[in-house]
């Protein structure tokens, strides 16, 4: 397709008008600071926080806990990136985890965290989050704070549309912001043939309610778009998920310019009851598929990956009533659902207004057949005037992501006018408007996608930061924003820097997730095949050049601590159990030399670090977790021999007298 | 005016239903030896808000033993263990014992049992109490040469009752549920010896 270089002008001069009319220029820094904001995020010395922020590391891959409203840094959970600060993808019980049809991919984008739900509401169970690089969606455990499971999505590239979830966590979904050809289609496709061949797939996964074990169900085959957001009904609309379509006009380069041709691009309503039903009655097509499965114990402490290789296809042209298109201006970003389910709010990113779609309208224009089109020949786009219930009028440039609150009103991030904008959901009039420092994406309302919002805060989660903090060079932290929305006016409270790229967030009260913490794993539930339960039965054993060290860890010595026999050309495999039994006192575990990480070993836990050792000697090893008053003693020593030296395993720890 | 001081005498064989009230409540109470513990002690340090507990029943012990045991090993204190103490095994039998003399001291009127059950039990406390600070003595003071932390002139014998600092610990010695209702037990067999209710004077002749 030739294109005119004149027509860049044009979006980038309606850009610039519209900032000029609407003069929503962001206000001087400290102008729309609470005068109490101190007293507000003022979290005493040892007391809690009231709120557990989840913030997506974007390019980290990890997610992050903060406490709100102090903004102080609780965790960084390893989701999708190898962490050598607890051994999470070195130990060989995580390896696994990050497993994919790729092989080992140490890394992630992590995009979107998503809270389980039951009724709708935050239920503090589960946090999914999204790999956008290579597709897979994962779930952490809010009760360990650790990776429970890893699902990889075939068929799609980017998995971005991900991983929001139906309201009782039935489903989380993803979608593909890179449509590709499906993963069984062997030909070598040419980039041109993207109308012919590429194809986009909203993945289906079902979470077990009880255990939270996912399992990819279907995929609905769909045209070839760019799938940015999505989220689903409730309530009334508890049968369907909306999801956000950009490049409809199907480019395949220089994506800036050629996607953004049209006036309005589509959100996409999909049925997923009917798909389910669908599928139920033996109506999918199986189709070949490569994808991994890893799966965390907390028995066994101990990762396994399987490689699945089927996966059940729909193609949605087959199947009326499936989905329905609705016109959407303008490359729209984030599509929100009200808290009662009746309203679907869609941030056009180069739009200058937000639409706001009636859930019912629809329902009624499908009835009555209102059509603008058909895409692919035979799915209805609903006509924009029939589905419209009104929009939201001059809201600023670059409206993203809408959440709601406990009163009836809507927040939306607008990324080019660096804003947040509160307006009211049943008049859809703008009522306040804050700056932004800067470049809000998304925003986060304590439960503000739920059902049932908890309100009081909203953290503005912004991509760029200049000259909020002491610089650090050219490479500088991204930010978050802490506003106070008890208030008619919204007042800025806090401003934190956080780590990699705070995507998206989902904020909960405390008291959610407090209830269900464990504090250590029990010694006697420990299944994992390497486990040593007491200092008696530690052992060294080789078998050929594999030698397995049976450690254990208390405070405060590592058993036995004096290993000869390790010849060079060995791999020894150091599996060390924490044998405390009380909160708070992990031992960490560390070999000089080794190719590797530590371990951070958690009470009752059992953890296997590899080791080949490259040069003989006398090699320490020691404990990392400066874990009690002797901690420097809790050290010992390898001797390791040169190739095919015949010096016999021998391991021992000296007598300890006071422990009799 | 003058105060009539009757002088009630009272005969040594004949109970008054008041006192047998009193004898049955008091061997109930004392019945909750063997479901609550008798006493506790309290560890607090910096690092333990929550504290440390170690609650002393009449047939063992229950609470943090292991993670007091980790501490104790730095100074070198004896591990504790349950084996290690003869008493938990004599104790429900003696308590048991003595608790039957208390029925049967009900049942049959008799203020000699009633004695020799207040006698007993005031033996059993004496007793006990002095086993219980030997034990102490004997923890706080043997301790072993070899261990990590030696500080001059320390030791680490807990209190009797209340409260003393060990270095970094706060160590507490009281009584629990269990010890606080047979230590009320205890009380109602003095006042069935010793205690007469006020007759009313107009009553008297």
């Amino acid at each position: 397709m030739k294109f005119s270089p004149y027509k860049l002008l044009v979006p980038v001069l309606a850009l610039l008008a519209g900032s000029t009319i609407y003069g929503c220029k962001p206000g001087k820094a400290g102008s729309s600071v609470d005068a109490d904001a101190a007293q507000k995020v003022y979290v005493a010395p040892g007391k809690y926080d009231e709120v557990y922020a989840f913030l997506s590391g974007g390019f980290s891959g990890q997610v992050a806990a903060y406490g709100i409203p102090s903004g102080r840094l609780l965790k960084v959970i390893p989701v999708f990136s190898q962490n050598p600060e607890n051994g999470y993808g070195y130990s060989e019980e995580t390896k696994p985890m990050l497993n994919t049809s790729h092989g080992f991919v140490p890394w992630d984008d992590s995009h979107h965290p998503e809270l389980s739900k039951t009724n709708g509401e935050d239920d503090g169970r589960w946090l999914f989050i999204n790999g956008n690089n290579t597709p897979r969606i994962a779930r952490i455990d809010l009760a360990t704070f650790k990776t429970a499971e890893i699902i990889e999505l075939p068929n799609i590239g980017g998995n971005h549309a991900s991983p929001f979830c139906t309201e009782n966590t039935e489903y989380v979904v993803g979608n593909t912001r890179f449509s590709e050809p499906l993963d069984n289609n062997k030909t070598d496709n040419s980039i041109a043939s993207f109308k012919q061949t590429f194809k986009g797939a909203v993945s289906f996964v079902k979470v077990n309610k009880e255990n939270g074990a996912m399992n990819l169900a279907f995929q609905l085959i769909v045209p070839a778009f760019n799938y940015d957001l999505a989220h689903a009904g409730k309530g009334p609309s508890h049968d369907w998920i909306f999801f956000t379509c950009y490049n409809t006009e199907q480019a395949h380069t220089l994506l800036e310019v050629n996607a953004s041709q049209r006036d309005k691009d589509f959100i996409m309503a999909v049925n997923w009851k009917k798909a389910e039903e669908l599928i139920a009655a033996g109506k999918g097509t199986k189709i070949s598929a490569k994808y991994a499965h890893n799966v965390y114990n907390d028995k066994t402490h101990t990762a396994t990956s399987v490689i699945e290789t089927e996966t059940q296809t729909i193609d949605i042209t087959k199947f009326p009533g499936l989905v329905y298109y609705m016109p959407c201006p303008k490359s729209p970003h984030g599509v929100d659902v009200s808290p009662d389910g009746l309203s679907i709010v869609a941030s056009g990113k180069l739009a200058a207004i937000i639409p706001v779609f009636s859930y019912q309208k629809m329902l009624d224009a499908i009835d009555k057949k209102q059509y603008d089109g058909m895409v692919e020949g035979n799915i209805p786009v609903l006509k924009y005037d029939a589905v419209l219930r009104g929009e939201v009028k001059k809201p600023g440039l670059g409206p993203l992501h809408t959440e709601f609150d406990d009163k009836g009103y809507a927040y939306t991030t607008m990324f080019v006018s660096s804003e947040v904008v509160k307006w009211k959901l049943d008049n859809l009039e703008i009522t306040d408007r804050i700056p932004s420092y800067y470049s809000p994406g998304h925003l986060s309302v304590v439960g503000g996608d739920s059902k049932k919002p908890f309100g009081k805060y909203l953290l503005s989660l912004n991509k760029i930061t200049k000259d909020r903090y002491l610089p650090t060079g050219p490479e500088l932290a991204q930010a978050c924003q802490l506003i106070d929305i008890t208030g008619n006016k919204m007042k800025l409270l806090l401003d934190f820097p956080t780590i990699g790229e705070p995507h998206y967030a989902q904020m909960i009260p405390a008291e959610k997730i407090l209830k269900n913490q464990v504090k250590f794993f029990k010694l006697e539930d420990n299944k994992n095949a390497y486990a040593t339960k007491s200092e008696k039965e530690t052992k060294v054993v080789r078998n050929g050049n594999r030698v397995d060290v049976y450690m254990t860890a208390i405070r405060s010595h590592l058993a036995p601590d004096n290993i000869e026999g390790i010849k060079i050309g060995d791999e020894v495999y150091v599996h060390v159990t924490n044998l405390e039994q009380d909160w708070d006192v992990p031992h960490g575990f560390a070999i000089k030399g080794a190719n590797n990480a530590e371990l951070l070993i958690m009470p009752g836990e059992t953890c296997t670090l590899k080791w080949t050792p490259g040069l003989a000697g006398i090699v320490p090893f020691y404990c990392t977790d400066f874990c009690s008053a002797l901690h420097q003693e809790m050290q010992g020593y390898f001797r390791v021999s040169p190739a095919g030296s015949n010096v016999p395993i021998k391991f021992s720890i000296g007598e300890n007298p006071v422990t009799q | 005016m003058v105060l009539e001081n009757t002088i009630h005498f009272v005969n040594p064989l004949i109970m008054k239903t008041h006192t047998r009230v009193l004898i049955f409540i008091s061997c109930l109470l004392m019945l909750s030896a063997y479901f609550l513990p008798l006493w506790h002690i309290l560890l607090d340090a910096p690092q333990y808000p929550e504290g440390l507990e170690m609650k002393i029943w009449l047939n063992g012990l229950s609470g943090s033993i292991d993670q007091i045991n980790g501490l104790n090993h730095y100074i070198g204190m004896k591990f504790i263990s349950v084996d290690d103490f003869k008493e938990f095994k004599i104790l429900p039998f003696v308590f048991g014992a003595l608790t039957l003399i208390g029925i049967a001291a009900g049942l049959s009127k008799s203020r000699k049992l009633l004695w020799a059950w207040f006698i007993g039990l005031c033996l059993f406390a004496i007793v006990g109490f002095s086993d219980f600070y030997m034990w102490e003595y004997s923890y706080g003071h043997k301790l072993n040469p070899h261990a990590a932390i030696k500080v001059e002139g320390m030791n680490y014998q807990p209190p009797l009752f209340g409260y003393k600092q060990l270095l970094n610990f706060t160590a507490g010695s009281l009584p629990d549920t269990g010890g606080l209702l047979v230590g009320l037990g205890g009380v109602l067999v003095a006042a069935a010896l010793f205690y007469k209710p006020q007759i009313s004077p107009n009553k008297i002749k």
